[in-house]
């Protein structure tokens, strides 16, 4: 019964999946190669060295008009090592059972 | 346990790491110039730990220190973030740029690329790869050392 | 305007659905991972090819061969989503290494202890 439903739902999500790419490739100007809606992306590759003196765009978006998200990205990597330092630290009965 | 690989492959890993440590410490200085920046960097220089642990399986006991340079690394991006703030703009703000200086040259158009140029995001970029070093070199250190594959020297 | 150019979009679909396979028949907990890993670089993909613009050069200007530039915003948010691939996968690898310390298994079946 359980795999019925995950057949069902992986066809599902296959279906819409592929229709999404044929409505994409049906859009006039649109989909790959082509993209409509850059205007933000235009007033960065134009601005970026006025504002910043950097020479590399993607790093311009990264640090200075998308830093919060790189911060949160910081933090991210910071939380994901305190899980594994927990996760992976040396509790009692792991003590006893191997030395 | 005796984890250690040949001679071979450690003296092989002994020399291998130079190349790798200072061609991800280009990738870091380098990031506002070409492709690469601190995350990118911070993943190469921790490939090297990842070499030794393999071909050494014996590391010392550098916890601690990996810890406080993670946190070292955090904080000071998020005080190079505070500095657009204190000098009265908002958060991110890339108060250093062009103001002379280290860092704080200009550039206009396409040009050969100048190492002093950028204001706040080289300083940003060293201090990521700083934490993205210790964050993926402790994780590696100890998945390694709980999983059994590292002896570790006190 | 045919099939060809939409190559990476089939091919963004095609691991997606690869992962969810795998994430979905696969009893095995690395295998899972695997998957996730896999769903992972299905998106990156999928934001690197939505950056694209045909014809133009990387948004970097040192020594640039000419000023037409592809998106850069899509590539800094694939930069984030690789770091916090590379943090979610460590955190899960580490927990498939308490499992198997708990439970001497690493399928998925077998470490439900909590449910009885």
């Amino acid at each position: 019964m359980k795999k019925i439903i995950a057949v069902i739902a992986l066809i599902v999500i296959s279906a819409f999946l592929f229709g999404g790419v044929v409505e994409m490739r049906n859009q006039d100007g649109g989909g790959f190669g082509n993209p409509v809606e850059t205007e933000m992306d235009e007033y960065f590759l134009e601005n970026s060295q006025d504002h910043n003196q950097v020479n590399n765009v993607v790093t311009a978006v990264l640090f200075d008009y998308r830093g919060l998200d790189t911060l949160g990205e910081a933090t991210v990597l910071f939380s994901a090592v305190s899980g594994v330092l927990t996760v992976l630290r040396k509790t009692i009965s792991s003590k006893e059972g191997e030395e | 346990m005796n984890v250690k690989m040949s001679v071979v492959v450690r003296t092989v890993a002994d020399i291998m790491v130079v190349p790798i440590v200072v061609f991800g410490i280009y990738l870091i200085l380098h990031g506002h110039l070409t492709p690469g920046g601190g995350f990118q960097g911070g993943a190469v220089v921790a490939s090297s730990t990842a070499l030794l642990i393999v071909a050494h399986g014996a590391m010392k006991d550098n916890k601690t220190d990996l810890s406080n340079m993670e946190s070292t690394g955090l904080t000071l991006f998020f005080l190079l973030a505070m500095v657009g703030l204190i000098m009265g703009f908002s958060l991110f703000y890339n108060s250093l740029a062009g103001t002379g200086g280290i860092f704080g040259g200009t550039v206009s158009g396409i040009n050969p690329g100048y190492i002093n140029t950028g204001g706040t995001i080289p300083l940003m970029n060293i201090v990521v790869g700083m934490e993205v070093i210790a964050a993926l070199s402790l994780i590696l250190w100890m998945m390694a050392k709980r999983s059994g594959s590292l002896e570790v020297e006190k | 305007m045919n099939w060809f150019n939409f190559f990476p979009l089939i091919m963004v679909v095609t691991l997606v659905i690869m992962g969810l396979y795998v994430v979905l028949f696969k009893k095995n907990l690395i295998k899972m991972i695997m998957g996730i890993a896999i769903i992972q670089n299905g998106a990156n993909l999928f934001l690197v090819s939505l950056a694209y613009r045909e014809g133009y050069v990387a948004p970097i200007w040192t020594s640039a061969p000419a000023t037409d530039m592809v998106l850069p915003t899509p590539h800094a948010l694939t930069l984030t989503s690789i770091v916090i691939g590379v943090a979610t996968t460590a955190l899960m690898l580490s927990f498939v290494i308490m499992l198997k310390k708990h439970y001497g298994s690493i399928n998925s079946d077998d470490a439900r202890r909590c449910r009885e």
